[in-house]
């Protein structure tokens, strides 16, 4: 299985977010009050030091583990749907304090609550791909 | 040991989600979490209902398993890695919580108002908990990415959609905080 390596930064990523509480209902919460540095330190240390990655990417001193070039896929334009977008996705962040990835990673700690927010993610993707040719982007 | 047991500071967390990015790329692939809610809904069925769905999901294999992943290193955290989930919030942040009518704030990484079974199991809880999980699942896929993928992998990309989807996630993030946590609790 030559995707295992996937399996293991997995395993890391949610170590990593568990670690430092960003995964905490509570530091969230804290960070859209303007009540703590410290999710800001997180994703703005994770910005900062990804730029530094970027950087060596653009200029080829790291290329991927076949030897291509890095380059980042494009975001898809719109800004309808980005801020739209962000902001449906921020109400679901602010009530409940978990984003994509840490979904996932609450599974491993509070199960059940975690399942009905997943289910409620999947509903919400579905809709999304229900809708998408209707909806301005 | 102690490094073990003890919380990591955010200067320690941000350098290594930066590290968890590179690898990432590194291993061929863009980084990003949200895109398997969708992978997901196709595993599910959902390209029998609608074409957006038909996709081969066996192509995102590796991201599959970054997610399965997550969900044991989830496991590991809660077992083994986090003796004491008390988390050092600020007294106002306290304060604000235990006025609502929250108790034990910041005892653990969950409130029990959300995440308890007493909580998940009334309407109001399973409520709460399923249409949060509709608003970042919706949100996440009309955005085109989520924390990772927009907040990481693209600000640090310098794309410009990305910017916008982050001031959204603040635009929504703070509504919710502000004004719907006092009306639902």
């Amino acid at each position: 299985m030559k995707n295992i390596k996937f399996l293991i930064l997995g395993i890391f990523f949610a170590i990593v977010l568990s670690k430092t509480q960003a995964i905490s209902w509570y530091r969230f919460y804290e960070m859209f009050k303007f009540q703590s540095f410290h999710m800001y330190g997180i994703i703005g240390g994770a910005v900062i030091v990804s730029m530094v990655f970027m950087q060596l990417f653009k200029s080829g001193k790291i290329k991927d583990i076949n030897g291509n070039w890095i380059v980042p896929k494009p975001k898809k334009k719109g800004t309808i749907r980005t801020i739209l977008g962000g902001t449906f996705f921020g109400l679901g962040w602010g009530i409940s304090g978990a984003c994509a990835a840490p979904i996932f990673v609450i599974l491993g700690f509070e199960l059940i609550p975690a399942i009905i927010l997943l289910i409620g993610a999947l509903i919400g993707a579905f809709v999304y791909g229900l809708l998408s040719k209707k909806l301005p982007h | 040991m102690e490094f073990i047991t003890q919380p990591w500071p955010w200067f320690i967390g941000g350098p290594l989600i930066a590290i968890s990015l590179l690898l990432y790329f590194y291993f061929g692939k863009n980084f990003g979490v949200s895109t398997n809610l969708e992978t997901l809904c196709t595993m599910a069925g959902a390209g029998k209902i609608s074409d957006y769905f038909k996709k081969d999901w066996k192509e995102r294999d590796f991201a599959l398993l970054f997610v399965v992943g997550l969900i044991i290193g989830g496991f590991i955290s809660s077992t083994y890695l986090i003796p004491n989930q008390t988390i050092d919030l600020n007294p106002k942040t306290i304060k604000e919580l235990t006025d609502l009518g929250f108790s034990n704030v910041g005892n653990q990484y969950f409130p029990d108002e959300i995440f308890s079974k007493e909580a998940f199991s009334s309407i109001k809880g399973f409520l709460i908990l399923l249409v949060s999980g509709i608003f970042v699942g919706f949100g996440t896929r009309y955005a085109g990415g989520c924390t990772s993928g927009h907040a990481i992998t693209g600000l640090s990309s310098l794309q410009l959609p990305s910017l916008l989807a982050v001031i959204g996630f603040f635009i929504g993030g703070i509504i919710a905080t502000w004004f719907i946590i006092p009306l639902i609790f």
